[in-house]
């Protein structure tokens, strides 16, 4: 059982007020526990955590580089099951250190079976660089690298499946997550940690200065993204979605309203095709993922 | 005990007798027999330890810090692009004060793609903060590995080391080798006791950003703990004469050197074909000598001003070129004799397994008697 009363993710952090990722390292450690070992990889999370010579971090922790951090934990895992420790080994990495540049290792790690929980912390793009685009940067979302213009709507490609790449990696538990269901997240969180071998959530964290919303407004827009079926709550265990989160859903631009990221998609007109587009997207992942609450008729 | 085994797979026993716990590898042209001798080790029950087949080099180095953060005493070895695509793993190793050894089977570096031997591939990482050995034969390889451990683990020092040796030339030359036994090793090496580790029961951070009011003295505390290492590899190499005869505590050592009028500044296997092409210019009459540079990083600037302090010239044999200036061994010694007027040339020699021959030393000594170099040794006309 997760002790809700146990803070790893110590106050003083230099995280900005609304912070989605932080939040989410906070529920990820009470729900790890104290016989954890954090490794971050380079990123927002890394940087506003451990200012030298103060640390937020009050379990064990590493970082090295941006792209490793799935190695880094292989070695680690390794000498632990060599000394006979039993501590357990998590990865906190952003979207940009996951989907992007940590690719190879990831992979690697994972067939190799290493027994460590792999959290994505997806704010859907690269923020602690001044928010560039990544592989988890939504369709049409607008960021520095993929701005919207007068011939174009933002970020041209969908967001890249990373969950369903580990599942077919041989993960034995595979989980989305978000930060505006924290009894599910913390739930998710002790199931990977406790399943033997590769196991891997993606926790979306909304991050108020890179998708333009007010930072009182994070766990209302995360909770849009579920309502609206841009985002999925489900788990996976041995590559069979065995549980999803059921909604009434909203229209999609419910969801994109809250955001100056998708502000060109209705200023200074609005844009019926490209809203259209991921109305698509949205039924499609209700579909795929049986997500919509049917209500009865009257 | 002597026996006559491939350089490769003597490394390979030495780094056993080391008691790696996590050993991390991928294979890589000249480095593979080491890799596979050790993963036939562990297989066979003969060596207890994690052996994880990694990806790619930067993740075999990535994996070795996490163990050795962890705990535990690390290896792994590469070369060439190997190395090249762990270079940013390397400064952060070394950043992070662990101790790890890696094997460094000197190859060129490409474009164009060359599998053969110099040794542009560690000296290009001669800035991250690794202790960097040099071995002239299988012997020294193996020997070195045993001190390499013992210093990079000393908590004064805490820095990760290279021991370097050539590719092919030692790598897959068979030599007679007197194999230390488990029993010496023990006794020379202790256990690894890591000065800090992940632990949760005694939470810390390690590889946390420093803004510019502490950047600084991180690398200086790295560039002085690289100094004072010099007294450490001493005393180290001190013991382990006293132990098993062979005496490594010096970080050059001369040959023929006293009175020589022109030295020749070498490191690696080159050192040897130098020895044979210096009795025969003896025997001519010739005073030449040899300096060899058996520890690169730390560089040991006194001891290579002190061993030529009194000879007329100095010829820099280098396996390796910092393109657009000179040779990396030339700078430093050029450095080390920079206010005595010794005039110091420097050869470009060997690079991507050019044979360099007794004739080929012979004919750089009569160059640096003339006061020529500066220069490629060896170059086909038609580029001239």
């Amino acid at each position: 059982m997760v002790d809700k009363t146990l803070e790893l993710f110590d106050c003083g952090h230099r995280a900005c007020g609304g912070c989605g990722a932080a939040l989410a390292a906070r529920l990820v450690t009470k729900a790890a526990g104290t016989d954890t070992i954090v490794v971050s990889s380079t990123g927002c999370m890394e940087v506003f955590s451990t200012p030298y010579p103060e640390t937020a971090w009050k379990v064990p922790w590493i970082h090295s580089l941006f792209e490793n951090a799935a190695a880094v934990a292989s070695g680690i895992e390794a000498s632990l099951k060599k000394q006979g420790r039993k501590e357990k080994v998590v990865i906190m990495a952003g979207d940009g250190a996951t989907f992007d540049i940590g690719m190879i290792c990831i992979s690697g790690a994972f067939e190799r079976g290493h027994d460590f929980t792999y959290i994505c912390y997806d704010n859907e793009a690269y923020m602690n660089t001044g928010i560039q685009r990544s592989g988890a940067t939504p369709y049409d979302a607008s960021t520095t690298t993929s701005p919207a213009g007068k011939c174009s709507f933002g970020n041209k490609l969908p967001k890249k499946d990373m969950p369903q790449i580990l599942a077919a990696h041989g993960a034995p538990y595979v989980a989305t997550a978000s930060i505006a269901y924290p009894a599910d997240l913390m739930q998710k969180i002790e199931k990977a940690v406790n399943t033997k071998g590769p196991c891997y959530v993606q926790v979306h964290a909304p991050c108020c200065t890179g998708w333009g919303f007010e930072g009182d407004q994070t766990i209302a827009v995360a909770k849009l993204a579920i309502e609206t079926g841009l985002w999925v709550n489900y788990e996976m265990v041995d590559g069979k979605v065995v549980k999803a989160k059921k909604v009434v859903r909203k229209p999609v631009e419910e969801y994109l309203k809250t955001q100056k990221r998708f502000r060109h998609l209705f200023k200074p007109k609005r844009q019926d095709a490209e809203i259209a587009a991921i109305q698509a997207m949205a039924d499609r992942n209700a579909e795929k993922y049986g997500i919509d609450i049917k209500l009865r008729k009257e | 005990m002597m026996e006559i085994t491939e350089g490769s797979h003597a490394v390979a026993e030495a780094v056993r007798l080391c008691r790696p716990q996590v050993i991390s590898a991928y294979p890589i042209t000249p480095q593979t027999h080491v890799v596979e001798a050790l993963a036939d080790m562990v297989a066979n029950c003969q060596l207890d330890a994690e052996y994880i087949t990694v990806e790619n080099e930067l993740s075999a180095l990535s994996a070795c810090i996490g163990a050795s953060a962890a705990g535990s005493r690390t290896y792994s070895a590469t070369t060439s692009q190997g190395l090249a695509l762990m270079f940013e793993v390397c400064f952060n190793a070394a950043g992070m004060r662990l101790p790890i050894v890696m094997s460094i089977a000197n190859r060129a570096l490409g474009a164009p793609l060359s599998i053969w031997n110099d040794q542009q591939d560690s000296i290009s990482l001669r800035d991250s903060g690794w202790l960097q050995f040099y071995a002239e034969d299988n012997q020294e390889a193996t020997d070195l590995h045993y001190i390499a451990y013992r210093v990079a683990e000393d908590h004064s020092v805490l820095l990760p080391a290279f021991v370097c040796f050539d590719g092919f030339i030692l790598s897959h030359t068979y030599e007679p080798i007197d194999m230390l036994s488990q029993e010496d090793i023990d006794r020379f090496l202790p256990e690894f006791t890591p000065y800090e580790r992940l632990d949760a029961a005694d939470p810390i951070s390690f590889g946390m950003y420093a803004t510019p009011d502490y950047y600084l003295e991180f690398r200086y505390e790295m560039d002085r703990a690289l100094k004072e290492s010099k007294a450490i590899i001493q005393n180290t190499g001190k013991e382990f004469a006293r132990m098993f005869g062979r005496d490594y505590s010096a970080m050059v050592e001369g040959y023929r050197l006293e009175d020589a009028d022109t030295a020749i500044v070498a490191l690696g296997s080159i050192c040897g074909t130098t020895k044979d092409s210096i009795d025969e210019m003896r025997d001519e009459g010739k005073k030449v000598g040899l300096l060899k540079i058996r520890v690169f990083r730390p560089f040991p600037t006194e001891d290579v001003a002190k061993a030529l302090a009194h000879v007329k010239r100095v010829a820099v044999l280098d396996k390796n070129i910092s393109l657009g200036a000179k040779g990396a061994v030339a700078l430093e010694v050029k450095d080390a004799l920079y206010s005595s007027g010794i005039p110091v040339k420097d050869y470009i020699i060997g690079l991507g397994g050019r044979d360099v021959r007794k004739k080929d030393i012979k004919a750089i000594v009569a160059l640096v008697e003339k006061g020529q170099g500066d220069m490629f040794y060896g170059l086909r006309t038609e580029v001239l």
